[in-house]
Order: structure tokens, then C-alpha cells, then sequence
């Protein structure tokens, strides 16, 4: 399934809860939840870890308006509006984890 | 009351606690209407979701309806899949007795799993 | 494929509704049919037609009615939070109408997938 985030995991639980619970699979990441895609935070062990259980896409306008589209980690698929409508066909759920 | 043939697995998953938003009083809303539409329905409450299940909620002091009695009266309606995350329970220092009804206790890897089965999935 | 689309908050507020909206152009561009946009909580601010943005920002409100008109969606506003937020027929925006919850499990069983946008 894909899960889509959007929140900032050092302010909220969201992306935490996504990844201990979630059965792998795609996981997108977009408006506050970009930050998780960057590296250099406390965050990005977990990311790192998390990769090899989901396959992490960031969407790039998010990426873009928070001035962090440079500085992506390692393993992290870059999306637009429509690679996100992409990867909701794909999958045959979706789950927003508000 | 169906407008349709198509039985299809919702879940509803509730995440936040009760009172401070209106997300777990409208969770409820749709979960009740979702089974009148004769769908097959399944309720998770996780992180301070499990908080919505808690015996003793008394709202007279803060003015607003409780509804926590509503989890009670699930039953009536033939909801019957209600899942709570082991871990979240745990992580709050509650049990199953601390809860307003019978519960399912899942771990984390059980409910993601069940998760993936579903067709729709709505957040609260 | 057919979509559902469901927006949790109000505009300008949260990011929300313009995800939701881009998203939308997106599939639509991309051939996809958009169900219906189902608008809760305080979702149902995205319908008021007394929005009065600064000129120089986007009207999120219009920009909804207009995607709606193009493209023939159905902009549904749930009833028990309108009215709980003052949002009623007389000052609904083009294009959107308000119905009840039903409206949103429909959409649930008729469309494909049902995406959540919220807080």
C-alpha cells in the first residue's frame, strides 16, 4: 500500500507511527514531511533504516518550497504532482497518516 | 439504506485523542454511517487513539457531548472489528481493563498487516 | 482510473487543500476522473463564497469552482460541519453543494481510490 505523510517527524509522531506499523511498500512523503528526507537531521538513522523496508518517494514542489530539495538522502525518489497521482494507482490503498 | 452492491473492507483509523479536536467524534459519525451502507467495517485506534477508549471520560466540566459511551453501542450496529495496537496501549501504561469495550490487541506487525487488506483506509 | 478525494481543512490555514488541488490537476491531466471532492471538518471553509484573498494570492475557493466547471467534479460539503461553521447555500461558491455523510462512504465504494488530505 502507500502511505502518504505530512508531517515533520521532529515535530510529530506520524512518520514514526507509519513506519513501526506500516508492512512496507511505498511511502510518500510531502508538504511537512519532506524534512524527513533530508539528511543531516536526528531523523535520518530511522530514514535509513526505514529504506529498507519501504520504498520513499519526496515530493519535489514541497522539497522546493522548503529550500531543502538539495540535500536529499541517499536512496530517496524525487515525485511531482503527477508521480504522485502514479502512485496512487499502483497501489491498490492508500492511507494518510493525519 | 446500500446505494450499492460493492461490499468493500474500510478501515478507520483513529490516531488522536478525544476532546481536544473533533477527529474521534466524527471518526465515529462515518463509522456509523459506513455500516449502513453494509460495508465491511474495522476500527483501529493507535498512538493516542487508544485514549478514545478509556473508561472514565467525563466531559460536563469542559461543556461538550460525550460520546464515549457511543463505543459501547458499536456492538448494536453490528461493528463488531475493533483493533488496538499492543504497542501504543503499552506506551500509555494502559491494559485492556482500562478500555470502555472488548478490544482486539494486535502488535504492530499483526495490524500492519491487516491494514494492507483493505480497500479504504480513513484517518482520524 | 476514479478518484475520491476527501480535504480535512480549511484554506490558507493548512497545505491541505492545495495539495489536494494539484494532485487533482494532476490526474485529471493525466486522463483520470475525479469522482468527487468531498470537503469535512473544517474542510467546508474551502466553500464559502465570501473568501476575500489579498489580490496577490490565489483563490483557493474560485480555483475549486473552476476546476469543478472544467472538468464536471462534484464538490460535495458535508452538512453537519457547515452548518456547525455557517457555511450554507447562501453563501455556497459555484459549483459546490452540500449533502451528508453518505456522500463521502459513496465515494469511498464507487471510486477506485480515496485520497485524505488533512492536518
Amino acid at each position: 500500500m502507500l502511505h502518504i505523510v505530512n508531517k515533520s517527524p521532529l515535530g510529530h509522531a506520524a512518520l514514526d507511527s507509519c513506519m513501526r506499523v506500516g508492512d512496507g511498500g511505498d511511502l510518500l512523503l510531502i508538504e511537512d514531511a519532506v524534512y524527513a528526507a533530508t539528511a543531516g537531521t536526528l531523523f535520518e538513522p530511522l530514514m535509513r533504516d526505514a529504506l529498507n523496508r519501504f520504498k520513499v518517494y519526496a515530493l519535489q514542489p514541497d522539497l522546493e518550497a522548503r529550500g531543502v530539495a538539495a540535500n536529499l538522502i541517499q536512496g530517496i525518489t524525487v515525485v511531482d504532482y503527477g508521480g504522485f497521482v502514479d502512485l496512487v494507482t499502483q497501489n491498490k490503498t492508500c492511507q494518510s497518516w493525519l | 439504506m446500500s446505494e450499492s452492491n460493492t461490499t468493500k473492507k474500510f478501515m478507520f483509523v483513529n490516531r488522536k485523542p478525544p476532546h481536544g479536536t473533533i477527529y474521534a467524534l466524527e471518526s465515529l459519525e462515518v463509522v456509523l454511517i459506513t455500516a449502513a451502507f453494509d460495508q465491511d467495517v474495522s476500527l483501529v485506534f493507535m498512538d493516542d487513539g487508544v485514549y478514545q477508549l478509556r473508561k472514565g471520560q467525563q466531559t460536563q466540566g469542559i461543556e461538550t457531548k460525550n460520546f464515549s459511551s457511543t463505543y459501547r453501542a458499536l456492538d448494536g450496529y453490528d461493528i463488531e472489528k475493533l483493533y488496538v495496537e499492543k504497542e501504543s496501549l503499552e506506551a500509555r501504561g494502559l491494559t485492556e481493563d482500562d478500555l470502555l469495550v472488548d478490544v482486539m490487541v494486535l502488535d504492530r506487525t499483526a495490524l500492519g498487516a491487516l491494514m494492507n487488506q483493505q480497500d479504504v483506509v480513513l484517518s482520524f | 482510473m476514479k478518484f475520491g478525494i476527501v480535504i480535512n481543512e480549511g484554506p490558507y490555514q493548512h497545505q491541505a487543500s492545495d495539495t489536494a488541488y494539484l494532485f487533482c490537476k494532476a490526474a485529471l491531466a493525466k486522463g483520470h476522473e475525479i469522482f468527487r471532492v468531498f470537503f469535512y471538518h473544517d474542510g467546508v471553509n474551502n466553500a464559502s463564497r465570501l473568501t476575500e484573498p489579498p489580490q496577490d494570492d490565489r483563490n483557493i475557493v474560485a480555483r475549486w469552482s473552476k476546476l469543478a466547471e472544467e472538468h464536471g467534479i462534484d464538490l460535495v460539503v458535508c452538512v453537519a460541519a457547515a452548518l456547525r461553521r455557517g457555511i450554507k447555500d447562501e453563501n455556497l461558491a459555484r459549483g459546490f453543494r452540500i449533502s451528508g455523510l453518505g456522500q463521502l462512504v459513496e465515494a469511498g465504494i464507487q471510486a477506485d481510490r480515496l485520497v485524505t488530505f488533512g492536518d
